[in-house]
């Protein structure tokens, strides 16, 4: 037996013996992912399950071993990844920590700040979220006005952010901030700090489909000191230099935000043709919603290649720099057709809005939440711009 | 196996890419087309292609061959797509061959030298009726003597006219719609009873029908097992679509990279079209659907050389996928072209009518997206 086919065999059993079987249900709604933080509210097995794969360090298996990581191999973690989804074993952790700025402190970070910050996050200790966008800063990011002002030994903060996804359960927030009003992309530094300071405020924004997932945030002279001892800076890279940080995050989270949020899950006609019932042949029995469930299926098993070649070129250093673009742009232009056929296929019954029969309206939320996907990150044809200048090497108008 | 091209791959890929810029152009491809030539492809590019090792990828090392996989046969098939090569290398060396691979040693002991030395074309003998419908395969196969007669009709036998050989699927029990009862056969095209009638088709490749009459064969034709060529069929459909897709792919990619070179050179109003975003837009989302194109067909190339259960559903998806994708290069490029898209003078419309052709050829995305939902059970 090959290393990685032992590694297979091993990481099967393991998982097998430790994951809670509550952990082995598929994840319903919003509560049924694991968070952490300082304020946790954890369903049975979860504390369990994050604990258990933390001290493994398989909540971020592919960061190294001395930042709390598993320092797997990409063959390896893909592996993880592959067993965990065959033995329908949900994440035991998710978090902005994980998905944005640990990938910024691995790149970007000081060693006293990858030590310092990084650990708590695969430990699932402190819930970070990111502030980013404000009212008058959407797809032109860089003209964000939130001021931290150079008070010696601290920043002097004051602004506002929008679309701060979960602001109000988070513990720190990795912040884009202008220390510089002369320069619009060499003007802007990239904060760390925390939540519970005083003069944060945050206020949840009421959504489309009810619900509030994002927040206002609010700094009114929010005082941020420039160092947490040890070495350890507020700003990750240099200051005024934070742009190059939020780029290079804006790849992650447009790759990230690019799953087309059908991994693992069945293909939606065999999952529809039992409750729409079938014709003699066997065929879902409405032929136009089965033609359309059926390109579907095309469609994400095709992106799911895409997915796995993309990660696979990105390790290797092999895709273009400007490639998580394209991804996030087909990625969630799948997912909102993905949505909108699911909410065809449930006909008047999805459109409950409370019942307990629908779940308290789970799927049209679900629907209506879809609908970001192409907004936030970046927009779809915020995304063609870049892939048609940066790859395709079309000229400016 | 991580999804992109190994170094020997890349390789390969190099020598393919440069082979068919030099020697099976698009300025090769319209002389071919322009003298009316009656096999529509050059013999003589055939021996080079032979020569190259091509025609030897997927036949094992022991048996004169590379002992290379799909990804590899696709790696060629692509650059065949990109630069409109005409050639058989598809059904002979890619579905023939894999045919082959599927039955007896004499068979191959037979047909392989002709085919390793660029002597041999064959040819596929499935479709009867307009559409790719192998699962309605009606042609009689009925026992005479030691061997078989057969008695049918078939069409679309792409190279029909030009090969020596064909593979003919045929009923030997059951009727149509039946997974029994099917057996694959190797035909001389020179049988007493077998009639072609070459037609060109609107690619300018050559494709026959083909007239069975009473054509006798020995016991020693049959490929694999009488009744159980359901199998072997699957496994040359399987070699077949996969590089269909493949060539498909290269086809788009090739129609795409003229139609970027086209709208960063044209003027109007004073400006270069390409920095027009109703352009710009439209043109980064076929790139985006080519790159996912792309690491479908490569999937269903790498599972099929991995021998996977699921490769026929990925197979499928690949040719439904690369088909859609490279139908909007094509289109896509004729509209960004404009005036000069419809003009004989510019490459872009002998791009599209390949895509037409090819999409067609062992099933369009429709049958592949249909195929996709019964594999899942619905």
């Amino acid at each position: 037996m090959s290393d990685l086919e032992s590694f297979r065999a091993e990481t099967a059993a393991w998982l097998e013996a430790n994951c809670p079987p509550e952990m082995r249900q598929p994840a319903v709604d919003e509560s049924d992912i694991c968070w952490g933080g300082k304020n946790p509210t954890f369903k049975p097995g979860q504390k369990e399950w994050m604990d258990k794969m933390a001290a493994k360090g398989w909540t971020v298996p592919d960061w190294p071993t001395e930042y709390g990581g598993g320092g797997l191999s990409r063959a390896e973690t893909k592996i993880l990844l592959q067993e965990m989804g065959r033995l329908k074993i949900r994440s035991p952790l998710s978090s902005f920590g994980i998905w944005m700025l640990g990938p910024a402190l691995l790149h970007f970070g000081t060693e006293e700040q990858k030590l310092h910050f990084l650990p708590p996050i695969a430990r699932g200790e402190v819930r970070w979220c990111q502030g980013y966008s404000e009212p008058g800063s959407g797809s032109d990011l860089a003209s964000l006005q939130t001021s931290a002002e150079d008070k010696g030994d601290h920043y002097l903060i004051n602004g506002q952010k929008i679309w701060t996804s979960y602001a109000d359960k988070a513990d720190w927030i990795f912040c884009l901030t202008r220390t510089d009003k002369s320069s619009k992309h060499k003007g802007i530094s990239f904060m760390l700090f925390d939540m519970t300071n005083k003069g944060v405020e945050t206020k949840p924004i009421v959504l489309i489909s009810g619900q509030s997932a994002f927040c206002e945030t609010f700094f009114a002279d929010v005082e941020v000191p420039k160092s947490y001892g040890d070495g350890v800076s507020s700003v990750v890279g240099e200051v005024n230099r934070g742009w190059d940080v939020a780029k290079y995050l804006l790849g992650h989270e447009r790759s990230m935000i690019s799953g087309d949020g059908s991994s693992g899950a069945t293909s939606l006609g065999s999952k529809f043709a039992d409750q729409y019932g079938r014709d003699e042949m066997g065929r879902l029995d409405d032929p136009m919603l089965r033609a359309q469930m059926a390109d579907m299926d095309i469609d994400v098993l095709a992106f799911r290649a895409m997915a796995e070649r993309f990660g696979d070129t990105f390790k290797a250093n092999l895709c273009h720099p400007a490639q998580p673009n394209m991804m996030k742009y087909a990625g969630t232009e799948i997912n909102k057709r993905r949505h909108e056929l699911i909410m065809s296929a449930g006909g008047s019954e999805v459109l409950e809005w409370e019942s307990d029969a629908s779940n308290g309206g789970l799927t049209a939320r679900g629907w209506l939440r879809t609908k970001a996907n192409s907004i936030e990150g970046g927009t779809s044809e915020v995304m063609l711009n870049v892939v048609s200048k940066q790859i395709l090497q079309l000229p400016n108008a | 196996m991580p999804l992109y091209l190994n170094d020997d791959q890349k390789m390969l890929q190099d020598s393919a890419a440069d082979f068919m810029k030099g020697e099976g152009n698009v300025a090769h491809f319209r002389e071919f087309r322009d003298k009316n030539c009656k096999d529509g492809f050059s013999h003589a590019l055939w021996k080079q292609f032979a020569e190259m090792g091509f025609t030897g990828i997927l036949v094992s090392e022991d048996e004169g061959g590379l002992g290379l996989g799909h990804v590899e046969a696709g790696v060629v098939l692509e650059e065949v797509g990109r630069n409109l090569t005409p050639s058989p290398f598809l059904t002979t060396a890619v579905a023939g061959v894999e045919a082959l691979n599927a039955g007896g040693k004499a068979l191959r002991e037979k047909y392989l030298p002709g085919i390793l030395s660029g002597d041999s074309v064959l040819a596929l003998a499935i479709d009867e009726g307009p559409k790719h419908r192998p699962d309605q395969i009606a042609m009689a196969a009925t026992r005479e003597g030691n061997g078989f007669k057969l008695d049918g009709k078939k069409q679309f036998v792409v190279q029909g006219g030009s090969a020596d050989t064909l593979i003919v699927a045929a009923r030997t029990s059951g009727s149509a719609g039946e997974d029994k009862g099917l057996t694959l056969f190797a035909v001389d095209t020179s049988s007493n009873g077998l009639a072609r009638d070459s037609v060109r088709l609107v690619d300018s490749a050559v494709a026959a029908h083909v007239a069975f009459e009473g054509v006798v064969v020995d016991a020693d034709a049959v490929i694999g097992e009488v009744d159980e060529g359901g199998a072997v069929l699957q496994r040359m459909l399987n070699a077949g679509r996969a590089g269909s897709a493949a060539e498909t792919l290269g086809v788009g990619a090739g129609a795409m990279d003229i139609t970027v070179e086209y709208i960063k050179g044209r003027k109007q109003f004073d400006t270069i079209i390409g920095s027009f975003q109703a352009l710009q837009h439209r043109t980064a989302h076929l790139y985006s659907e080519m790159e996912i194109a792309r690491a479908t067909v490569l999937k269903a190339q790498q599972m099929l050389d991995e021998r996977s259960s699921k490769a026929e559903m990925m197979v499928s998806v690949a040719k439904a996928k690369a088909g859609k994708a490279t139908a909007l290069s094509v289109r896509e490029g004729v509209q960004m072209h404009g005036g000069v898209g419809m003009t004989d003078e510019y490459d872009i419309g002998l791009y599209m009518k390949r895509d037409r052709a090819l999409s067609e050829f062992m099933g369009d995305a429709n049958y592949h997206t249909n195929l996709v939902a019964q594999m899942h059970g619905y």
